[in-house]
This record gives C-alpha cells, sequence and structure tokens, in this order.
C-alpha cells in the first residue's frame, strides 16, 4: 500500500525527522489562508497523488505570494497528473500540499528497502539526491553507498554515523544526520513498511537537515495490525478495477492489451499471459481467482473482466487440483446464467474430472471455444480476436 | 532417501481443528501420508479425525514423535506458529498459509539463527503448495494423483504452475522423485537454491525442473549454484514474460525492482549458467524429456 508524500513526512517527524512547515488542503479557497499560516515569504504547493516525477509533470509549483499559492492550488486541484510512472490515463489530484519553500545547499538520497537476497532491510544513500535511484545507479554508481541492517538489533548508531560521514556531511552536522537516518529505520522497522524514500533529503542553508521529499510503502499483509497506517489509504488513487478486485478477494492488475484472463493461480497467470503474448495478442489484465477456484470468485471475476471495456476476448484458464473440473465447469455456467458476456469466450479446463469438467461445458449449451492445452487456449483466444 | 519427506514421516497438523487444517489432513491421510495428530491450543486431550490433539507442539512431538509439521493457522498467528515446531524438534514444517507480513519472516528466519545446521528445521513456504514424494508421502494441499512416481525433481514458486508441469511430465509418462513449493513471497523459508541442492544428493532424482518467476534474486542465485556444483540437468521456465515493472503480480514476492528480475533477463541469466529453458510454459514437460533423453 503506498501513501501520499504528505502523510510520510508526517509519520517521518513522528520518528524524529525534520520536515518542511506545510499544511494539506482540499480546495483553493483555503490555500491562501493556509499559505499565510504557515508563514515564510516563498512555498511550494505540491499535488499530492501516488507516483514519483511530479515536478517534470508540472505538479509542484513555487510560489511568492499567497495570493499565486491560491491560483496554483485552483490549477492543480481536480486535475489529473501524467508523470513517466503513472501510465497515460494518469492521476487525479485531490490534495495540494503547501510547503514553505526551503534553501537548498545540498540534495542527498536515503532509501531504505527489504533486500531479498540477505533478508534484512538495506539502506542505501547517495550524495546525488534529486535524481531517481535507477537514475543514480545508472549515472553515478559510484556515490551509492550501502548499509545492511541486522533487523533481531535494529540500526546501531555508529551504522548511522558511517552513512552520514559516507555522504560527506560536516561534521557539526552528522549528529542530526544519524538521528535522521535513524528515525527514518524506526519508521520502517516499527510499521510494517516496504519502502522509505527520502529523495532528496536536503541541508538547507541554515544548516538544517530536512525530509524535502518522501514516499513509502506498506506491506498489505500486516495492514491487520497497522489500522493507523492502512487508514491513510487513498482508493482515489487507484485502479477502480483494481479496488473492486482487491475488495473481493481477487489479485487483479489492468493491463493494456485486450484479452481478458481469468485464471487460477498467480503463476498460472503469468504463465497464461505469456502464452498470449507469444500468440501474438496482448492480455488486457492478470486475475488470479485464488488457487481454490471457488465458483463465487469466477461470478466476481467475469463480472470484473467484463467491466473492462478493452476487452474483446475472455480467455478461463482453470487447473482444477482438490477443486475437480467438474465443480469448476458448475461454477462458470453459473456465472454466465448471471452475468451476459458479449465477446467470445475461450475456456481451458485442466486437471482433476477434465473430461466431466468439458461434459457440463458442453451440455450447458452456452457459447464458447474449448481449448485442450495453455498452447492452445492462447492461439485459439488470438484467432477469436482477429475473426 | 528422499527430499524432505519419506513414508515414514510422522506428520502434525498445526491449526488442526480448523476447517482447512482438517479438509487438508484429511487429503494427505487419503493419499497414504502418515498423518499422527495435530496442535490447537487450548483443544488438547480430545480427538479429531481419529487422532490426538495438543496443546503445544512439544506435546505433540514428545507423544507422537513426529518429526514433519504442515501450518494451517492464520497468518498473523503462523510465526509464532513455526517457531514452535522449530523449537519442539521438528525436522521439516510446510507454512501453506498465504498473507505472513515480511516483517515476520525476518523474524522466524533470525530466530532459527539459533541452532545448528544439523538441528535447524527446513521450514518450506509460505503461499505454498507443499512437498509431494509420489507413492511416499504428502505433506500439502496438492492433488496427489496428477503426480506419477518417478525421478524428476520439481521445484516451483507457484502451487497451480507445478500442477500443470506435473500433469505435463505424466502426460508424458514421465515421474516425480519429489515436488517441492517454495512459495510465491519475497522472503521464504527455503529458497530455489536451497532445495536444488538437496536435490542434487539425492538418488532417486534424475534431473531438476525448476519453476520460477520475475521479482528477487533466487532464481539467479539457483543458477549460480548449480554452475558450479550440480552435476544433474536443471531445466527452467520462469513465468511473467509481459509482467509490468514494479507490479506486484499476484504474489507479494512477483515484482521486479531490480536488473536481473525480470523474466528476459534471469532467463539469458540462467542460460549462461548452462541450464535449460523451457521456452514457453506449454513446453515444461517436452523439455523435461528432450534433457532426459540426452543423458
Amino acid at each position: 500500500m503506498d501513501i501520499h508524500e504528505y502523510q510520510a513526512k508526517k509519520i517521518l517527524s513522528n520518528f524524529g525527522v525534520t520536515i518542511p512547515r506545510g499544511g494539506i488542503v482540499y480546495s483553493p479557497e483555503n490555500a491562501e489562508n493556509k499559505a499565510r499560516e504557515i508563514g515564510g515569504s516563498r512555498w511550494v504547493v505540491k499535488a499530492q497523488i501516488h507516483s514519483g516525477a511530479r515536478g517534470k509533470a508540472g505538479g509542484i509549483i513555487v510560489c511568492n505570494t499567497p495570493l499565486e499559492v491560491a491560483q496554483a492550488t485552483d490549477k492543480l486541484l481536480g486535475k489529473k497528473l501524467v508523470t513517466n510512472q503513472t501510465g497515460p490515463e494518469g492521476k487525479i489530484v485531490n490534495r495540494i500540499y503547501i510547503e514553505e519553500a526551503t534553501d537548498i545547499e545540498k540534495e542527498l538520497y536515503l532509501g531504505l528497502v527489504f533486500d531479498r537476497s540477505s533478508e534484512s532491510i538495506m539502506v542505501v544513500a547517495s550524495t546525488e539526491g534529486g535524481m531517481s535511484v535507477e537514475e543514480i545507479s545508472k549515472e553515478k554508481p559510484e556515490t551509492i553507498i550501502r548499509s545492511k541492517i541486522e533487523v533481531a538489533v535494529g540500526m546501531q548508531n555508529f551504522q548511522a554515523r558511517e552513512l552520514a560521514f559516507g555522504l560527506g556531511i560536516e561534521p557539526d552536522l552528522i549528529r542530526r544526520a544519524s538521528d535522521t537516518i535513524i528515525g527514518c529505520y524506526k519508521a520502517f522497522s516499527e510499521l510494517d513498511a516496504t519502502m522509505v524514500e527520502v529523495n532528496p533529503l536536503v541541508i538547507s542553508k541554515q544548516k538544517q537537515i530536512l525530509a524535502l521529499d518522501c514516499k513509502m510503502s506498506f506491506d498489505n499483509n500486516a495492514m491487520f495490525r497497522r489500522s493507523q497506517v492502512s487508514e491513510l489509504r487513498d482508493k482515489t488513487q487507484e485502479d477502480s478495477k483494481e479496488i473492486f478486485a482487491s475488495d473481493r478477494g481477487l489479485n487483479y492488475v489492468s493491463l493494456d492489451g485486450n484479452i481478458g484472463n481469468i485464471i487460477n493461480g498467480a503463476g498460472l497467470a503469468m504463465a497464461s499471459m505469456d502464452m498470449i503474448k507469444l500468440a501474438g495478442g496482448a492480455p488486457a489484465n492478470f486475475l488470479d481467482v485464488g488457487g481454490g477456484a471457488t465458483p463465487e470468485k469466477i461470478v466476481k471475476a467475469f463480472k470484473l473482466v467484463t467491466m473492462d471495456e478493452k476487452v474483446k476476448v475472455i480467455l478461463v484458464n482453470i487447473f482444477a487440483g482438490i477443486n475437480r473440473c467438474d465443480w469448476v465447469a458448475e461454477g462458470i455456467v453459473d456465472a454466465l446464467k448471471k452475468i451476459e458476456i458479449k465477446v467470445p469466450l475461450v475456456i481451458r479446463l485442466a486437471g482433476t474430472n477434465v473430461e466431466k469438467g468439458n461434459k457440463i461445458l458442453k451440455e450447458s449449451k452456452i457459447n464458447y471455444i474449448e481449448a485442450n492445452t495453455l498452447e492452445d487456449a492462447a492461439n485459439k483466444a488470438v484467432a477469436a480476436l482477429n475473426k | 532417501m528422499t527430499v524432505l519427506v519419506d513414508k515414514n514421516s510422522k506428520i502434525i497438523i498445526q491449526g488442526f481443528t480448523g476447517k482447512m487444517g482438517s479438509f487438508h489432513a484429511d487429503e494427505m491421510i487419503k493419499y497414504g501420508s502418515k498423518v499422527v495428530g495435530g496442535v490447537t491450543p487450548g483443544k488438547g486431550g480430545s480427538k479429531h479425525l481419529d487422532l490426538p490433539v495438543f496443546n503445544t507442539v512439544k506435546d505433540a512431538v514428545n507423544e507422537t514423535g513426529a518429526d514433519a509439521s504442515i501450518l494451517f493457522v492464520p497468518p498473523a498467528f503462523a510465526a509464532d506458529s513455526a517457531m514452535e515446531a522449530a523449537d519442539a524438534g521438528i525436522k521439516i514444517c510446510v507454512a501453506i498459509v498465504d498473507g505472513i507480513p515480511s516483517h515476520d519472516m525476518i523474524r522466524i528466519k533470525r530466530y532459527m539463527r539459533r541452532y545448528t545446521k544439523s538441528s535447524k528445521m527446513t521450514l518450506v513456504g509460505p503461499n505454498c503448495a507443499g512437498i509431494i514424494s509420489p507413492g511416499k508421502s504428502m505433506l500439502g494441499i496438492m492433488p496427489g494423483h496428477i503426480y506419477k512416481e518417478g525421478r524428476v525433481g520439481i521445484i516451483s514458486r507457484s502451487g497451480t504452475l507445478g500442477y500443470e508441469a506435473a500433469q505435463q511430465l505424466k502426460n508424458l509418462n514421465i515421474g516425480v522423485s519429489t515436488s517441492v513449493g517454495i512459495g510465491g513471497d519475497p522472503i521464504n523459508g527455503s529458497s530455489f537454491r536451497d532445495i536444488i541442492e538437496k536435490f542434487e544428493t539425492d538418488d532417486e532424482t534424475d534431473a531438476i525442473l525448476m519453476i520460477g518467476e520475475i521479482g528477487g534474486p533466487q532464481e539467479v542465485a539457483a543458477g549460480e549454484f548449480a554452475k558450479e556444483n550440480m552435476k544433474k540437468p536443471v531445466i527452467a521456465y520462469i513465468a511473467g514474460l509481459t509482467a509490468p515493472k514494479g507490479r506486484v503480480m499476484g504474489h507479494a514476492g512477483a515484482i521486479v525492482s531490480a536488473y536481473g528480475e525480470s523474466a528476459i533477463e534471469k532467463v539469458e541469466i540462467l542460460k549462461e549458467c548452462g541450464i535449460t529453458i523451457s521456452k514457453n510454459p506449454s513446453v515444461m514437460g517436452d523439455t523435461v524429456k528432450s534433457v532426459l533423453e540426452k543423458m
């Protein structure tokens, strides 16, 4: 789960990280007052969307008067911002964060992630803040320093100090910099985060160390014990079909193609998508109804896939184990009584009682194309598309 | 020997009296696995499926001599149950459950560092289908009948894609020595490398089919291990050619976040390690067959 910049900053400030003064507004009317309340003589108006690279997309505007702050807020609110991370459809701006402008002396990068090789938390830092970590690793890899944290004992002061010295921070500020790094680590480990990225972490001309922009992601599996974090979810930033899916216990990812998929198991779903691509088609979605493929889930899956206007063919691929094919077939027939399908439907069943399952489908008079193997299913789906 | 489980493995079910635990315990018993009891805290002393229920794993081990366990406890309690199994002297534990927080998985793995290599429990999963040695024992939730007895080892992250492979092999009259589902989570109990190493020393396995997917370093680590240390042929398929970068594809671990984690990159690296690649998921069986024919 992702959260907004202003929410991430609030969390970090609770862990002792300094952030510029700022406030959130939902309408231009409040923006002018908010700017005066924050004080100072220059402000930054920042569109809150779940994406980086907002600056290049015009989502961050520097203002010199409270009136300009109101105008910038008005300009951004309700707009869709398209960044290189949002896809062509962009993301809607419903919240604006107004922040006092910072006199930047130096921009640094600080990121914390799970390192899957060492199964520990890795802190990554660089003197080249402001660029994405991908750009830094491509263009200035020599500036990257890493520190692996033993989670059983947590981050130690010396590790934070080493990073701070490694970033070339002047001696007077080392203590403050280490506290900032440890604050980020604590936020990561105490809130079940999967990523904390402060980019840039800046040293201001006034010698303050500030988190100027911040991204945080959290482990969905841990939200049962992090109610304060899960409250921060903003569904307006998520694909409506993906929300529909997650609310119904389906794993769904919206894609650009036109062959809709209903498959049981994440691995089999990815494999079926691969076959579609090899057959010359493109998947409209990834959809895993769960290994068990219960009739209820299949009904929900058909609803979801038919909601997508891009879909020109639907491919169902179920490998039934303990949930036998005959049971799955009854589920499909039942689903098709409730939902009208206007596009060609290819069904491939495999596994336990496959003959019985195919017989049920045939005798049900539903209009579909039978397929036997993964390859056969993908080929028939692509062929149906071209008819 | 067989990898991880055999006819004599004495199995207990953690979360025995719940719906999932009961159903799959029954399936395992029907398959011929030696299920000796189960654990549900607070229900110790009672019987379930004609088998004894214990309050703690230690009690179960002391009374039954159990050396294997399978977890059907909810995600919030799974880490605790896995550590309880390790402490009670269980040798192999399979965590079926999907949804264990990553921070909890790290905790389990740190906890297990207190044991020496010889006394350390092997944890398989979470979010996996479990283990089957066809004709011998099933410590998992797979449909046992799709596995033919034989000499190919399977390691798969995905459950259903592993079934697909077993079925393709069976259609070609090729059997399986052991199939291990290591699960789709970013941090898991046993990696591809951990299991591939066990297959290399297993005298009932001739070749290994590794079914990986996008995300994480484990497939590549197994490939590099195979290149340096293995004599048996390894065949691999990597799912997720069409997966977009930065998106989680169902499995929490199936996300491309660094170089070497996409399907194309993993395939390239594995090829360089001398591993035979199944070019698509429809020919996993055929690819294994052609490798076996060359042996």
